[in-house]
């Protein structure tokens, strides 16, 4: 019998022979909190009695959710974060340096790992094949502690992409299809397995916005294989010997296979208030938006900022719609910057958020007014997600964010790429 | 460990109510304060949800409970509002875990069987719920060994200090 790549990494993490079903104990390789999730995990880390961490160097604080704080409370528990830090020898991020998902992309996650984070979009990290949930506080705390979890092996569903993206259709418009068709709750417990022939050129840029929302369709995680791409991936950012081919076997057994064929699709957008509340960009054009959004742990990497900045270079926003970008980490922002995408930005209209989650959930950073309209780039969009519940908020792409952007209303990206 | 039977009114909630639903997220401010956090339980979806709850009702969902977050917040103000126990059709994945690793039970089970009111018997240890409105018996899923010994010690944390580490 083949093991799913989910089974593998179990496997190998708990010592085990890990199949669909059972539950097992697992080695943590990271273990991570934010901002908004972390001060909960240090006391319940400190109310079970715990002092040290299993795992130091391994277990990492972000400061990205509020951040720069807008808030007294939320500054206090920055003081905390950091004195946990102290106290703890771990690591630590501030403000400023990026969104958590983005940095342990580039600095952190390897093939084969298994990391928790105590956020929901920690399966973004399933792009380099690290088999990466969220979890609560009290688990993370836990995790932190022992330098392990249990975990019940996920049965998966293999997401078969094949053919080539049209002009103007991205990373992010096959992840909305595909959440359209699964369904909010139908990947519920289950591993998204991606494969196909459509992976040979699907860069890590592209992989991390749809892992990052294979939670919105209830899973586990979003595990990619870790082949070629991630390779130069993990050597561009100094850890090429961490890379270990990870495939799964052949004869592997899936609950579900689902095709796509990426020829066949087009601009997608999330409309309001569910994710999977899912529409061609062509049936929703015209609906006019006050605020575009682009940044986010789904679609605020170099490569997200180098769509929108083409697609505005030498154009304005409309005077009805406030454009607001977040690159999604330090070395994201300074690449952009090189390249001249924040100039472009800048020019066109954009006010540029320093990196970290900026207005993605409703703390700050454009918090949305009573009955407006924001066409986001990030991966959510419940009632109340961006500060209001009278807001609406629309999930797209970066070139339609940037279009409509332009237009001041729900605008197909095709009509600038 | 919740009482072996509990008994409470139906508090009836409709299918994909998420963690921004629950707490949003504009209170984050408020996480460090728990009891001022709970003030704000449910309030986007039933207004003055907080005030409402009487100590030991059920909160009664459809399906995908808690899709969103991994904000633990979210279980935590619902226990504390009173609530004795969750039901719904199914439940988001990180909820259901967190809901669990705080204490707070939840079952599985078909909600269309109940209604906004309805006077409910949960008999945990025998996985079934008598609706003693209509007289209708449910029966839940049964949730893994390990899941079911971390709420019989009242959570994680308790389990962890009792036992400390895993047990399978």
């Amino acid at each position: 019998m083949g093991k799913t790549l989910a089974e593998k990494i179990l496997s190998l993490k708990s010592h085990s022979k890990a199949e669909a079903g059972d539950v097992v104990i697992a080695d943590v390789d990271w273990a991570f909190v934010q901002d908004t999730t972390g001060p909960l995990t240090i006391r319940q880390f400190k109310e079970s009695g715990f002092k040290v961490l299993a795992k130091p160097q391994q277990a990492v604080i972000f400061l990205d959710h509020a951040a720069p704080s807008p808030a007294q409370q939320l500054s206090n528990d920055h003081i905390l974060l950091r004195r946990f830090a102290e106290e703890t020898s771990c690591r630590i991020y501030e403000v400023g340096d990026g969104i958590c998902h983005q940095l342990v992309a580039e600095n952190f996650a390897n093939p084969g790992d298994i990391i928790v984070g105590a956020d929901s979009h920690t399966v973004t990290a399933g792009a380099l094949g690290a088999f990466a949930t969220g979890m609560g506080s009290s688990d993370v705390a836990v995790a932190l502690a022992l330098g392990k979890t249990w975990f019940r092996v996920p049965e998966s569903f293999l997401i078969e992409l094949n053919g080539v993206f049209p002009r103007g259709v991205y990373a992010k418009d096959l992840i909305l299809y595909l959440i359209g068709q699964i369904g909010a709750d139908g990947a519920n417990y289950k591993a998204l397995e991606f494969g196909g022939e459509a992976l040979a050129r699907m860069t890590m840029s592209q992989r991390l916005t749809i892992a990052n929302m294979a939670v919105e369709a209830g899973a586990k995680v979003g595990l990619f294989p870790a082949d070629k791409i991630t390779q130069e991936f993990l050597m561009e950012y100094g850890r090429g010997d961490n890379y270990k081919p990870l495939y799964p076997d052949a004869e592997a057994n899936y609950e579900q296979v689902i095709p796509v064929n990426l020829d066949q699709l087009e601009p997608m957008l999330s409309l309001p208030h569910a994710v999977d509340n899912v529409r061609p960009v062509t049936r929703v054009k015209g609906v006019k938006i006050q605020q575009a959004f682009i940044g986010t742990c789904t679609n605020g990497r170099l490569e997200d900022l180098a769509v929108a900045a083409e697609i505005l270079k030498g154009k304005k926003r409309h005077p009805g719609t406030r454009l607001q970008v977040a690159p999604a980490s330090r070395q994201v922002f300074i690449r952009a910057i090189e390249k001249g995408y924040i100039q472009s930005l800048i020019e066109a209209g954009a006010a540029i958020l320093p990196p970290g989650c900026a207005a993605c959930l409703g703390l700050h950073q454009g918090v949305l007014g009573d009955g407006e309209v924001c066409l986001s780039t990030a991966n959510r969009n419940f009632k109340g997600r961006m500060g209001n519940p009278e807001a609406m908020v629309y999930l797209a792409s970066p070139a339609t964010a940037a279009a409509s952007a332009i237009r001041g209303e729900i605008t197909d990206p095709r009509e600038f790429t | 460990m919740p009482d072996l039977v509990l008994k409470g009114k139906a508090i009836k909630l409709g299918d994909n109510i998420s963690t921004d639903d629950i707490i949003p997220g504009r209170f984050a401010h408020l996480r460090s304060n728990l009891p001022e956090l709970a003030k704000h339980v449910l309030e986007d979806v039933v207004p003055g949800f907080a005030s409402k709850v009487k100590l030991g009702d059920f909160l009664v969902a459809g399906k995908n409970l808690g899709l969103g977050s991994s904000r633990e917040h979210a279980p935590v103000v619902i226990k504390m509002s009173g609530v004795g126990a969750i039901l719904a059709k199914s439940a988001a994945r990180i909820f259901f875990r967190n809901a669990i690793n705080q204490g707070l039970l939840v079952l599985l089970c078909d909600t269309d069987k109940i209604g906004d009111g309805d006077e409910l018997e949960i008999n945990f240890t025998g996985g079934m719920i008598a609706n003693l409105t209509s007289g209708i018996t449910l029966s839940c899923s049964k949730m893994p060994p390990i899941m079911s010994a971390i709420l019989k010690e009242g959570g994680l944390i308790p389990y962890i200090q009792k036992h400390k580490d895993f047990k399978l």
